[in-house]
């Protein structure tokens, strides 16, 4: 199967400029679409939230390679998994809390055990849901799906990033778990940028302290390090799109450099970047760390921006956690 | 007998259910010798799915033992994956690897998992052991035979204690709904599971009811009459427009007289007094 060329890259970037606000689950309709025309092989299923998850895109351009399992999770996992094993490249979406949660053994042991190229796709990851409330929050699918052997879990930071890894996980064989969120999140990617599955990209340079984010809390660390450095503190951000395999050198070689490390992310602090971070760390490179995201504990409704506010997630957290994990580290950064 | 099938079962050669039961008994012989062996498995399950395992495997589907992953090929999926020894025998008397190496079932390093892994034995379509998932996954195969115009077959077989799992009528709701006449379920209705009597644990009766009432085409048979077996396949692929399940009456721990009907040989190996006795009872002309 074609990659992406050049030309989509271009069209897909210049459709969501920088700085605009676009929800991924848009890119992930509109790179849906695109790949079934250049892949006869790609199937999308979803169960009954079509209209949600962006997959009508492709209903609507490929109705025959469309099926809608109902509101049965299980099922659909299963379906997926034996549309691959005959050699399909499904495409199966629905909420993250279903995908991971409701779900997880047929994925354990339909998809991951075998190792069959399932690509799921889960949109309305994270607090930012918003106003469903904790029913509906995915709080803990980044932690679930990264135990798996052989997944891959992607959580892309914006629309052009979503575009790319979508494009990224059909080419790779395997099982893949992509996680975006409900929301317009502002776009921090241009047309040069290349996602890559296993790389976590350097967004700016710092030496005081490294934010290593993913999802739409990239933006966020973005604006904490543009926060910063009017207090005169130098943050690296890194960009963790890909979870698992994590960049262990990208991780190591941000906490040589800054000796204080903090994780941003719209999950539970519990098992997913910010605990993937610090296993690293702690295995390599034994560094103080802070992880912003929502402590040991459920969400609940409000407007997205509100929650982060709440639950300690929105920028002058990550701000502040910088401050205060840079203080903890004193002088222990990594000499030259 | 359900008349729908008497015609075509009366029209199954003498010879040919000789010979199957022939290699039933030899798949027999193989589950009790590799349970006995490995310690630990599940003979009874086995047992009551021998006979149909092995009308499929020597007679139903089209396999080419040489090539495993022939596209051509019709697809098993083992839903209920507890009863992997019968078809290791099987796929082992086919061809697709050593008989010897059923020796080595559950060991440490073996190809021959304690449940199907499609990844590490030829001739296995699917990972299962955690119940009510195959069929699902057989519904993904069947689609994508369809979607590809291809000719070949689906089938998949499932246990009567299993279909207490939802899941299992998620994927039989979708399978009527997407028509799928190329799917084939066998129900092994074998009466038990680990904790006992099904219809004392949680009764899934009436199981063909059940299925007719989700759309499918149902028939039953008795599990251990090939000239049903065959006929029940054959009636199966002349339906259209729906899938079909065989309800098939087994006995669990079928062959074997201290196993039959008891549900304490669901998850038990035989030691090795009761191998003995079992394969003298088996007997036969078995390898």
């Amino acid at each position: 199967m074609g990659g992406v060329g050049a030309k989509a890259l271009a069209a897909a970037a210049a459709a969501w400029p920088v700085g605009s606000k676009v929800a991924c689950r848009d890119a992930y309709g509109r790179a849906l679409v695109e790949l079934g025309r250049e892949n006869p092989a790609v199937v999308v299923l979803d169960a009954d939230l079509s209209a949600s998850t962006k997959t009508v895109e492709f209903a609507r351009a490929f109705p025959e390679r469309f099926f809608n399992a109902g509101i049965a999770e299980q099922n659909m996992m299963g379906l997926a998994a034996g549309l691959a094993a005959a050699g399909k490249v499904p495409f199966a979406s629905t909420f993250a809390v279903f995908a991971s949660g409701r779900a997880f053994d047929q994925v354990r042991m339909s998809i991951a055990y075998p190792g069959l190229g399932v690509k799921i796709v889960a949109t309305h990851g994270g607090l930012t849901v918003g106003e469903d409330g904790a029913s509906h929050q995915a709080l803990e699918d980044l932690a679930l799906m990264r135990a798996l052997p052989g997944m891959t879990v992607i959580v892309p930071a914006d629309a052009v990033e979503t575009y790319q890894a979508v494009w990224a996980v059909a080419a790779r064989p395997g099982p893949a778990y992509v996680r975006v969120g409900r929301s317009a999140v502002p776009v921090v990617f241009g047309a040069d940028y290349r996602f890559e599955v296993g790389r976590m990209a350097v967004l700016r340079q710092g030496r005081d302290v490294a934010i290593i984010a993913c999802g739409h809390m990239v933006a966020l660390g973005l604006e904490a390090a543009a926060e910063l450095a009017r207090r005169g503190v130098e943050a690296m951000v890194l960009n963790a799109s890909t979870i698992k395999p994590l960049d262990r050198e990208a991780v190591v070689a941000a906490a040589r450099a800054t000796g204080a490390v903090v994780t941003a992310e719209d999950h539970s602090v519990v098992g997913g970047l910010g605990g993937a971070v610090a296993e690293v760390l702690g295995e390599e490179w034994p560094t103080p760390l802070i992880r912003v995201g929502v402590g040991d504990r459920f969400g609940e409704s409000g407007p997205p921006a509100g929650l982060l506010e709440a639950y300690g997630m929105a920028v002058r957290h990550i701000v502040e956690a910088a401050v205060r994990v840079k203080g903890r580290a004193g002088g222990r950064r990594a000499p030259g | 007998m359900d008349p729908r099938l008497a015609k075509a079962a009366r029209a199954v050669p003498p010879e040919l259910v000789r010979e199957l039961e022939a290699r039933a008994r030899t798949l027999r012989r193989h589950v009790i010798a590799m349970t006995g062996r490995a310690g630990s498995g599940h003979p009874g399950g086995s047992l009551s799915a021998a006979d149909i395992v092995a009308a499929l495997y020597f007679h139903v589907l089209r396999l080419d033992p040489a090539r495993p992953r022939w596209e051509e090929r019709d697809r098993f999926v083992l839903s209920k994956g507890h009863a992997a020894p019968v078809v290791y025998a099987a796929l082992a008397e086919r061809g697709f690897f050593p008989v010897q190496e059923l020796a080595t079932l559950r060991r440490l390093g073996s190809r021959l998992q304690g449940h199907p892994d499609r990844k590490s034995t030829p001739g296995i379509e699917m990972s299962t052991g955690s119940l009510g998932q195959g069929l699902s996954t057989a519904c993904g195969m069947a689609l994508a035979g369809r979607l590809d115009g291809k000719r070949w077959r689906v089938y998949a077989l499932l246990g009567d204690g299993e279909i207490q799992e939802g899941q299992v009528w998620e994927a039989a709701m979708a399978a009527a709904h997407y028509r799928l006449d190329n799917l084939t379920a066998f129900v092994d209705w074998n009466g038990f599971q680990i904790d006992g009597p099904i219809e004392k644990v949680m009764s899934p009766l009436p199981i063909a009811e059940k299925w007719r009432a989700f759309g499918w085409e149902a028939v039953e048979i008795d599990g251990h009459d090939f000239r049903q077996i065959l006929a029940a396949a054959g009636y199966a692929r002349g339906v259209e427009g729906r899938p079909t399940v065989v309800v098939a009456r087994t006995v669990k721990g079928r062959g074997v007289s201290f196993m039959e009907g008891r549900a304490e040989w669901h998850g038990k190996a035989p030691g090795p007094a009761e191998v003995e006795q079992a394969l003298r009872e088996l007997g036969g002309e078995g390898r």
